[in-house]
Order: C-alpha cells, then structure tokens, then sequence
C-alpha cells in the first residue's frame, strides 16, 4: 500500500483545476460556469490544506478557509444575478450576454 | 523721484494693458484718449525727471526686484534715470505722445483701432525699458520687445501680403542682428562676470584690447540691426507698409535709433577701443551717403523719407564712432523731433491722397494743406540743416567734429551727403506741394487733415524749430557722463568759412530742387524718359540692386535647402519613423480588436490565455533567478 503524500493531493489539485479551467473555457450555461469556478476555488483549496499540513503551518487553512467564505459570497450573489436573468430572458446562455459589447 | 520713475515707466504698460482689453470689440475711442493721456503723463514724469537731472540732481538708480540670482550671475530689474537715458525718455514719450494723439485722427475709420492702441503703448514700454535698464540684460529685454512690437506694426494690416512680408523681413533682419549683440552679451559676462553697466565698464579697463574689440564689434552687429545699417538696411524701406504713425514712432525717431543709444550707452568701451570707433564712424558716413543716394530718385514719398532716416542714423553712428557721443545723441534729439514731424505731413498727404504714396501724382497741395504744407517745410528745413532750425546745430556739430579730428574724407562725404539731403528733401516738398495740380489727373479731392491732428503734430514743429537752444544746456548736462569734448577749430575764419560754406551749399541744393521739381510741366514718369534709361538712376531705383541679390542668394538658397530637408529629410527619415510607430500602434489595435467580441466565453479563453503567459513568466523568472548564478548577465 502506497504512502499518500504531498504530491499525490497537488496532482490531483492539479487534476481538478484543468477540469475547472476546460469548464470555465468551454461551458456556455452561466449555471455550469459556477460550478467550475467552485471546481477552480477548491483545486486551490485542496494545495492550500496539503501544504499547510505538510509544513505544519496553518496559515494555509486558515486561507482555505477564507476562500470557502469569499466562494459561498459569491455564488449567493452570483446565483441570485442569475435568477434575475433567466427570469427576464428565459435562459443563462453565455453567448446571449453580450449587451455590454461596446 | 522714483515715483516719476515708476509712473514713466509703468503708465504705458498700464495703457497697453488697458487697450488689450477691447482688441475683440469696434472702436471704442476711449482707449486712444485714454493711452494717449496715460502715455502724455510719462511723458510729465519724464520731464520732472528731465528737470531734475539738468538741475544737477543724483541720477537715479533703483532695483524694481532680484530677476536672476543664479551662483555668480545676479542680474536685477534695475533702473537707471541718468544724464542720456533721461534724454531718451523724453524724446521717446514725446513723439509718442504726439503720435498716440495724431494716431486717434489717423486710424479713425481703421477696424483694428483699439489693437492699435494696445501695440503702439507696448512699443513705448519696451522702448522704456531699452532704455533705462541699468544692466545689459534688460536692455535686450527691451531689445527683443520692441522688435516685437515693430513687427506687429509693420504687420499690423494682416490682410496685406506685402505688409506681412515687411514684418516678417525685419524681424529676421533683427535676428540675425541680435544674434551678435547676444554673443555681445555672452563675452562681457563671460570676461567681466557683471552685466550691470557701471560694473561692466570698470572692468573692461583690465581687460586686454582684442577681447574689447570682440566685444565692442558683436555689440555693433546688434545695433547695425536695429539701426538698419548696412547691409542690414533693406528692413527699413520695406518697413514703410506699416501705418504712417507706426512709421513715425518706431522706424524714424525712437526705435531705430536704439542701435545709437548703446553705443552711446557704451561709450566708455567704445573709447578704449578707437580702431572700432574708427569703423563705425565710416560705416556710419558710408550709410549716410549710401542711403541718401537712393532717396534721389526713389518714387514712394515713406520710403524717401525712410532713406532719410537711414542717412541721419549714419550721421549719428558717424558722430558716435568719432567719439563725439553727447552730438550723435543731439543729433539723435533733434532728428526724433523733424523726422517724426516729417512722417506725421506724410501721413496727413497720405489721408488727402487716399494712400497714394507717388510724389509724381501731387502737385499743388499747399493751396489746400496749408499747415500741412508749412509744416513738411520746416521739417525739411531742419533736416537739411538750415539755420536756425533744429538740424542745423546737430549737424553742423557732427560736420565740425569731422573736421576738428582731421577726418577729412568723412567730412567731405558728410558734406556732400547734407547737400543730396537737402536736394531729396526738397524734391519731396516741391513735387507734394508746388506745381500744378497733377493729383486731378486722377479723380482725387484731397482735403486737410483734422484739425486736432495738426494740433497735435504743433509740439513737433515746435521743437523742430526751436531745438537748437537746447545745444548748450544739453551739453553741461550730459558732459558729466559722456566724454564731452567741445570741438573747437582753432581759427575762427575757418569755423565761419565752414558754416557759411555748408549754408550756401545746402541752400543751392535746395533752390536747384525747386527749380527743377517745382516748375509746371512735371509729368507722371512712365520709365521712358531719358534720365530714367541711364545707368545711374536704374541702379539708384532699384536700391544697388541689392534686394535682388538678397533674394537670389540668401532666401532662394534658403528655400532650396529647406525644401530639400522637408521632402528628404523630414518625409522621408521624421514622419516616416512617427507615422510608422503610428502605424504599429494603429495595426495590432485592428488586430486585435477581434478579442473585444463582448461574449464572455471568448474573454474568459482569453483570460486563461492571459494567466498561462504570466505563470510561464514567473516559471522563466523563476528558473534564471535559480540558474543566475551560472549565467553571466543574468543579475537577478
């Protein structure tokens, strides 16, 4: 049985925020969009913990902490815009947003 | 007394300033009388000022404020009311008072009337400060203002092309000028450490003989400009676009004659270095001969006048250069006064004649200008050197400090130069005012000028008269300060051969001229007349051909070097490197613009974008921060 280190959780960090990144990228509903920026935030959050844990200093969870904060902030905001949205234009399609185009 | 110092000084600026105010609005005739009267009070102080210097007071000096205080280099504003600057203040204010007054009647119907007032105050401020700085500096402060103002008023009637070149002629001729007089500038501080006159002139007696010349020629090049003496002269006659008072103010009695007054301000250089002197004074009796000789023949009525002007600056700069600095500034005094009275009758001609300059097509003007008439005489008279009038003492003292220094040659050519200025003189006179009346030829009813005009050229023709009984009391005033030597010839039957000699001559000159201009049967030339192909008069009309000359070699070459340098050099290498970074700009924007599409799915691509080349940066920077030490040139 294979010791579970620092490494294994920062590759699947790693693992999870290419997953969050294609999302943000390819994704065209606003509610998907969401859930890869929550996927981003805690791909962060899962290096921050591990590497907390691994120097024994928890300022690093403290910061993951932080940031499960701001994210839950901001998905209540976020949701809430998006509630509006879809109840003036019947859809959260991306690439129907575009009335700030200059 | 510094309160008449400061209202001398200041009134005309306040007048200036005052006039500046309406330039946007019609004519409003307040601020002629308004900057007349505000010039007119200068013109009080200056005579207060006057009284107390000839009545043996302190000359005054005060420092306004510090203007550069710089490590070694302290130059104030600072003012000095001395024997010669007082003189100039009074002849300044005088005929500028006189020509502000006459100005009112003279631009009456002008759209530009309040402008007018406005430059013509700031020309007398300037030329205030020319001359009662008490350092070099400001005297170039005053220098550059009053060639500015001459340029706006000989520029003044913008519509005209002519008057615009004239303008811009002179300015550059006056660059060109200044050039040298600042290099002037730049040795005596340079040799000295001082621009203040009394300082600098202690210290040019420590300094050796060939840097006094350098200064004294450089200064000289700057007062050959401003004085408009050869080969610096073509501005003055082409001056004469300006309006008639302009032509009164600045290019006969005051500014002109700026270039005399720093070498008479100067004197104490210039008599440590007699071998300059030397040459002002024949270039000066050059220009006096040079000058005369063109206004024989010439057929503009301003511009004879003009070459008049440029004749007595070379007596004054003849008088000057000989040493005899307190009869260059007499001359000086009393040549303001008639030549200033002479432009102003021109002026009055000129307002009969609907601007009709040509001599040819007068005639028989007396019957209906009569003061007018009188007037241009007694001017005439005092500038040919008649007695009593006032050019007769002026001149004949020049004349006498030629002969008592055994100048020979230039008192002979002076001499000859006083009877050619009576012959033009009086051609003018006769041909405006005698004979029959050839102006009917052409539809014109001249009429006389107004009568507060004539009124207000009468302090002129007074003291065009009378302004030889100042000689002696002028002299005890200045001789404190300018090496005042009287000339004395030794024989008396030589001092009265020469007086009546010069008498008779001016005086034959005078009568040929009215035998042969003031007879009947003059007529209009039309360049077929005999005198009018010989070799003497085309060269004479044609001013030595030396405007053509100027133009073939300095400005036709000048605008082929630069139009090669504006098609070579500055389209080709200049706008083409700025149009081409423009262009750089211009194109990645256009590029790139396709990246603004407002979907924000394509921005959010593009933010990653954004992200992965800053994190492979901060890996780049990472690895040379780690490898640094193996990489030379890598100091980080």
């Amino acid at each position: 049985m294979m010791e579970i280190g620092l490494n294994h959780y920062l590759v699947l960090s790693t693992i999870l925020f290419c997953i969050g990144l294609v999302g943000v990228m390819k994704r065209k509903n606003l509610l998907m969009l969401f859930f890869s920026t929550e996927i981003l935030l805690n791909a962060v959050n899962i290096s921050f913990a591990a590497i907390s844990h691994y120097y024994g200093d928890f300022t690093g969870q403290m910061f993951a902490f932080f940031v499960i904060a701001i994210a839950a902030s901001e998905v209540a905001v976020g949701l809430g815009l998006l509630i509006v949205w879809f109840k003036r234009f019947g859809n959260v399609d991306l690439d129907s947003m575009s009335s700030m185009r200059g | 007394m510094e309160k008449y110092l400061y209202i001398a000084l200041f009134a005309p600026l306040v007048s200036s300033l005052f006039s500046a105010l309406f330039t946007a609005t019609p004519k409003k005739l307040f601020t002629g009388i308004i900057g007349s009267t505000l010039i007119g009070l200068s013109l009080f102080s200056s005579l207060v000022l006057m009284i107390h210097i000839a009545g043996g007071g302190e000359p005054i000096h005060l420092e306004l404020m510090t203007w550069m205080a710089t490590g070694d280099l302290y130059i104030p504003f600072g003012f000095i009311v001395d024997q010669v600057s007082v003189t100039m203040m009074v002849v300044v204010t005088t005929v500028s008072t006189v020509v502000h007054v006459y100005a009112i009647g003279y631009m009456d119907h002008d759209k530009g009337f309040n402008r007018f007032f406005s430059y013509l105050s700031a020309f007398v401020f300037s030329m205030m400060i020319l001359v009662m700085s008490d350092n070099y500096a400001g005297l170039f402060i005053g220098w550059e203002g009053v060639g500015l103002c001459s340029w706006l008023l000989i520029g003044f009637w913008i519509h005209k092309e002519s008057a615009t070149w004239a303008a811009n002629e002179a300015f550059i001729m006056n660059r060109i000028a200044d050039l040298g007089m600042l290099v002037g500038i730049f040795l005596i501080y340079w040799n000295t450490g001082t621009l203040q006159y009394h300082e600098a002139f202690e210290a040019f007696k420590t300094l050796d003989h060939s840097t006094l010349t350098m200064i004294g020629i450089f200064l000289f090049i700057g007062a050959m400009g401003k004085s408009a003496q050869f080969p610096l002269h073509t501005w003055l006659a082409d001056a004469m676009e300006g309006p008639t008072p302009v032509s009164a103010l600045i290019h006969a009695a005051t500014m002109v004659t700026a270039g005399v007054y720093l070498v008479i301000r100067s004197n104490e250089l210039y008599s440590l270095i007699p071998n300059v002197g030397l040459f002002i004074a024949s270039l000066g009796t050059f220009v006096a001969l040079f000058a005369a000789s063109m206004a024989l023949v010439n057929r503009d009525m301003k511009r004879v006048i003009a070459y008049s002007t440029l004749s007595q600056l070379g007596y004054m700069f003849a008088a000057a250069g000989l040493g005899a600095y307190w009869v260059a500034l007499f001359h000086l005094m009393a040549h303001a006064f008639f030549k200033a009275l002479l432009f102003l009758g021109a002026g009055n001609v000129m307002h009969a004649m609907h601007d009709e300059l040509d001599p040819f097509k007068m005639g028989g003007l007396k019957k209906v200008m009569k003061w007018t008439w009188i007037m241009m005489t007694i001017a005439s008279l005092a500038l040919a050197g008649i007695f009593p009038f006032a050019g007769f003492f002026s001149k004949d003292t020049i004349l006498e400090a030629a002969f008592a220094q055994h100048h020979m040659v230039i008192y002979g050519v002076l001499l000859f130069t006083a009877g050619l200025t009576a012959f033009y003189s009086f051609r003018l006179v006769a041909l405006i005012f005698h004979g029959e009346d050839r102006f009917k030829l052409f539809g014109i009813h001249p009429h006389e000028a107004y009568r507060y005009m004539l009124i207000a050229m009468s302090p002129l023709f007074i003291l065009a008269i009378i302004a030889g009984v100042f000689q002696n009391g002028f002299f005890h005033m200045v001789e404190e300060i300018l090496s005042a030597t009287e000339y004395h010839i030794h024989s008396h039957v030589t001092v009265w051969i020469m007086l009546l000699g010069t008498q008779i001559f001016v005086g034959l000159a005078i009568i040929y001229a009215y035998k042969k201009y003031a007879r009947g049967g003059i007529t209009v030339p039309d360049g077929t007349s005999e005198v009018e192909q010989g070799f003497f008069y085309k060269l004479l009309i044609n001013q030595y051909y030396i405007p053509y000359a100027y133009d073939k070699f300095f400005i036709q070459s000048y605008r082929k070097l630069s139009k090669a340098f504006w098609e070579e050099l500055d389209v080709k290498v200049v706008d083409a490197t700025v149009d081409g970074i423009a262009g750089i700009v211009y194109g990645t924007g256009k590029a790139t613009r396709g990246m603004q599409s407002g979907n924000l799915s394509v921005m959010l691509r593009w933010m990653v974008v954004g992200v992965v080349v800053l994190l492979s940066l901060a890996v780049v920077y990472a690895l040379a921060v780690r490898y640094s030490g193996n990489l030379p040139g890598v100091g980080v």
